[in-house]
């Protein structure tokens, strides 16, 4: 999100806020987060990929929603209404392609009526079928986690990425040679494919509660968190959509707070560091290992104003039309050890892991009695990073990223175990001694893995550690 | 603590905001890029800050004082046995596509070599885009730093009377340039609408915040530059010289049936030859001279043949009327030896140059 689309984005929340009640506040909300999917969308270079992204977003959205929701409930007014808008919203998007010269909600000129109408109709037909078929087979439901999965490993995968883009421009008749991993940029992919999974999860778990499909499809586009989170749970964020809300002078004030605070972290701080940050130029260029640190630092403080700007000012738009989003930072570079650390940093995202993954992960492999409580621990910890790893990308860095926190995790829960029975110290500054030293630590810790994330190969990010230490 | 109420708070932010800037009008006579943190927590450029690409760590501004700050002249003390050159010119003497190491001040500082019993350090005060009133603009500052010589390497291009207020620089320095104009009585309009002349509403913080960002950037990169040593990207291709050309003998308005000197700024060159007593040698700089198509007409990109001979010709005697040292290299280095303009040499033709240069300075006192 730029500038322009954050402005954009307060004004019109200050409005529905200020004015909108009840059922049209969700609509109206409905209608900006649908529109905002194209707005946001980057540019890309297969033709007007830049609108069809967003439509298989939107798309996504309403399939999920028909297989998850009850038998019948599409026909309920609220929930044609809200159709009525998705519907709506995409058309007029499209419609900006004759009404004015140059495309004004998407980078490229939105596609041709005719085609845009087709689409719809093959949703439709696509939205029925699997409706039949999950009211049928129980498998629906995992069908679809996996097809989510699928897309976001093809997405997430430079490989996989540029095979599809081949795919793709070879589909359209277009040139094959500037194909790039790049071509297929899916804004907030990573958020909306975790929320559906959430949602399909719950589903068959039986703890989704009855949710509209107004409310749904904001909860999964909801403009604010779209393209960096939050990644909230749908009852909560539904739970607050229900709510009468009254845009209050506090409640303004607040958010403009929080606006103001993440505005200053992310065009400021971060951008101002993202000047001097460790990246794979650097990395070769920078001669001593001074430096080496201190560009660094550099990165590590970006990354954190950076995701955390972006964290505070969704927040703070989502406040003034009366969503409570989670928090996704608590002063991680404060923490004393990695575990703290890892619950202070993307909460969000690790909070999701670990009710979808590390606690069933944990539950099945406890099952085989002969593995030894340590060994468990060990593969939940790498497993779960590795997961995490491969969210930010399916490359050899962003698992060596994931191993780095992963084997983190276990030697500091070994060592806390160990230091709980053997260590004692109750001097009060030898204790805030030790908790200094358990910042630094961790604050380290994290700050070298952040080389691999960083950095595009294994070999440059050895590099660097090398040079960290004055080795080269 | 009790809750602060919106629009008290919206109006005094407002209110702070709107006194905040017009106060920082008061600020336009304080020179703000003299706040610099190089040579104090980095080290200074080697060169005049420029550059649009971010790879290189650096940027144009046009901020004299922010340039100077940033420049390792403002912050080297002299030494006692120190002789001073400073070099004045444009982008070849900057050192396009070439690193502080290559560039003409790098080559000469590398020859280790001494003059009047002193070492020789020289000083890379080039400055791309081509204007003498630019280059005087630059010499008229340097001389606040004790050179014991000036080598102002020029070339025809800088001469025009319409480029004069062209560079980015001189437009965006209508006080500085009024100063030189009543300095040195130089025959130029100092309102002249091609000069930026700010208005009180220019010089609000709102409308100066782009040439704050610039600044603050400037410090910015003082990390990657104190890190890596690079000021410059450096494209692994780029789009060689041309050598061929247009049947085109066209140059400015210059007409060929009257004198060159009335048609050139031959008034600034001659008033930064005599800004001071201390010694300048003027170098006409190599030229790329063409074989291509056309290269009967024109000796490059720039030059048609008969504007440039005439040029020769008039630096030649007016050099020789002033008694300015003068060493004319137009043709010193080979056509293979420039990069990518008809002015940009090669890490070897710069070599040729600095050993010309070099035997000059060396023999000076001699």
């Amino acid at each position: 999100m730029g500038l322009t689309q954050i402005f954009a984005s307060i004004l019109t929340a200050l409005l529905v806020g200020a004015w909108m009640r009840g059922t049209s506040r969700i609509l109206s909300l409905l209608a900006l987060s649908v529109l905002a999917a194209f707005w946001f969308q980057p540019a890309v270079p297969l033709r007007s990929f830049d609108f069809w992204i967003p439509s298989l977003s939107i798309f996504l959205v309403v399939i999920v929603w028909f297989i998850t929701s009850n038998a019948g409930a599409w026909k309920s007014r609220q929930n044609l209404i809200g159709l009525a808008v998705i519907i709506g919203v995409v058309i007029l998007v499209d419609l900006t392609r004759y009404i004015f010269a140059d495309p004004i909600l998407t980078t490229t000129t939105p596609p041709r009526l005719i085609l845009v109408i087709g689409f719809i109709f093959l949703a439709g037909i696509a939205i029925t079928v699997s409706n039949l078929l999950s009211r049928r087979f129980v498998l629906t439901l995992s069908l679809a986690i996996i097809s989510l999965i699928i897309i976001l490993l093809i997405l997430k995968s430079p490989f996989l990425s540029l095979q599809a883009s081949i795919l793709f421009r070879t589909l359209t008749n277009r040139p094959i040679e500037s194909a790039s991993a790049l071509d297929l940029r899916w804004l907030g992919f990573s958020y909306i494919s975790f929320r559906l999974i959430h949602v399909l999860r719950d589903k068959q778990t039986g703890r989704l509660p009855e949710l509209s499909l107004p409310e749904f499809a904001t909860y999964v586009v909801f403009f604010p968190s779209l393209s960096a989170g939050p990644i909230d749970r749908a009852e909560r964020f539904a739970g607050d959509l229900r709510k009468e809300f009254h845009l209050t002078q506090d409640e303004t004030l607040l958010a403009g707070q929080r606006i103001v605070i993440g505005l200053f972290k992310k065009f400021v701080l971060a951008d101002a560091l993202a000047l001097m940050a460790l990246n794979d130029t650097l990395a070769v260029q920078v001669r001593t290992t001074g430096w080496m640190w201190i560009i660094l630092y550099a990165y590590t403080f970006q990354i954190y104003f950076d995701f955390s700007g972006y964290t505070d000012i969704a927040i703070g738009i989502a406040r003034l039309v009366g969503i409570k989003l989670p928090e996704n930072f608590t002063s991680p570079y404060t923490k004393p050890n990695i575990t703290q650390f890892w619950n202070s940093w993307h909460i969000t995202l690790t909070q999701w892991i670990r009710s979808y993954f590390f606690n069933p992960f944990n539950r099945w492999i406890r099952g085989y009695r002969s593995i030894p409580a340590w060994t468990m621990l060990l593969l939940g910890q790498l497993a779960t990073m590795f997961l995490i790893g491969l969210w930010h990308g399916v490359t050899v860095n962003f698992i060596l990223w994931g191993v780095w926190h992963g084997l983190g995790l276990f030697i500091q829960n070994r060592w806390s175990d160990f230091a709980k029975t053997r260590i004692a110290v109750s001097n009060p500054r030898a204790q805030t001694l030790l908790r200094i030293g358990g910042i630094l630590l961790t604050f380290h810790f994290a700050a070298l893995g952040w080389v691999f994330f960083a950095l595009s190969s294994p070999a440059s990010s050895l590099n660097v550690i090398l040079k960290l230490f004055g080795i080269t | 603590m009790p809750t602060p109420r919106l629009f008290p708070v919206l109006l005094k932010a407002t209110l702070l905001l709107v006194i905040f800037n017009f106060l920082f009008i008061l600020t336009s006579g304080f020179p703000l890029g003299k706040l610099s943190l190089y040579n104090k927590v980095f080290p200074g450029r080697e060169r005049f800050p420029f550059g649009e690409n971010q790879r290189g760590y650096n940027l144009s501004l046009f901020n004299l004082d922010a340039m100077f700050a940033a420049h390792v002249l403002v912050g080297a003390p002299k030494a006692d046995d120190e002789f001073r050159v400073i070099l004045i010119g444009d982008s070849s003497v900057w050192g396009t596509l070439l690193t502080p190491e290559e560039n003409l001040a790098g080559q000469l500082n590398s020859q280790n070599i001494s003059a009047c019993n002193k070492n020789v350090h020289a000083y890379n005060l080039g400055y791309p885009y081509i204007s003498l009133l630019q280059e005087l603009m630059i010499l008229d500052e340097a001389l606040k730093y004790q050179p014991d010589m000036v080598v102002w390497l020029t070339t025809l291009e800088s001469f025009p009377k319409e480029k004069q207020f062209g560079a980015p620089l001189v437009a965006n320095s209508p006080e500085r340039v009024k100063e030189l104009i009543t300095n040195y009585q130089l025959p130029l309009n100092p309102n002249d609408p091609a000069l930026n002349h700010p208005t009180t509403w220019d010089e609000t913080f709102v409308n100066r915040r782009k040439d704050l960002a610039n600044l603050i950037r400037l410090q910015l990169y003082g990390v990657p530059w104190s890190a890596t040593g690079i000021d410059q990207f450096y494209p692994e291709n780029y789009e060689r010289a041309q050598t061929d050309f247009e049947a085109d003998d066209s140059f400015y308005d210059i007409k060929q049936n009257k004198p060159l000197r009335e048609q050139l700024s031959l008034d600034i060159l001659d008033a930064g030859l005599h800004a001071t007593n201390i010694p300048i040698v003027l170098v006409n700089e190599p030229i790329l001279v063409s074989n291509g198509k056309n290269s009967d007409i024109r000796y490059n990109f720039f030059y048609p043949r008969w504007a440039y001979d005439e040029f020769r010709v008039m630096l030649s005697e007016y050099t020789a009327q002033q008694n300015i040292p003068y060493l004319d290299l137009w043709n010193l280095v080979p056509m293979d030896e420039f990069t990518n303009s008809g002015v940009h040499l090669t890490p070897f033709g710069e070599s040729l140059l600095a050993e010309q240069v070099g035997d000059v300075i060396k023999n000076f006192c001699e």
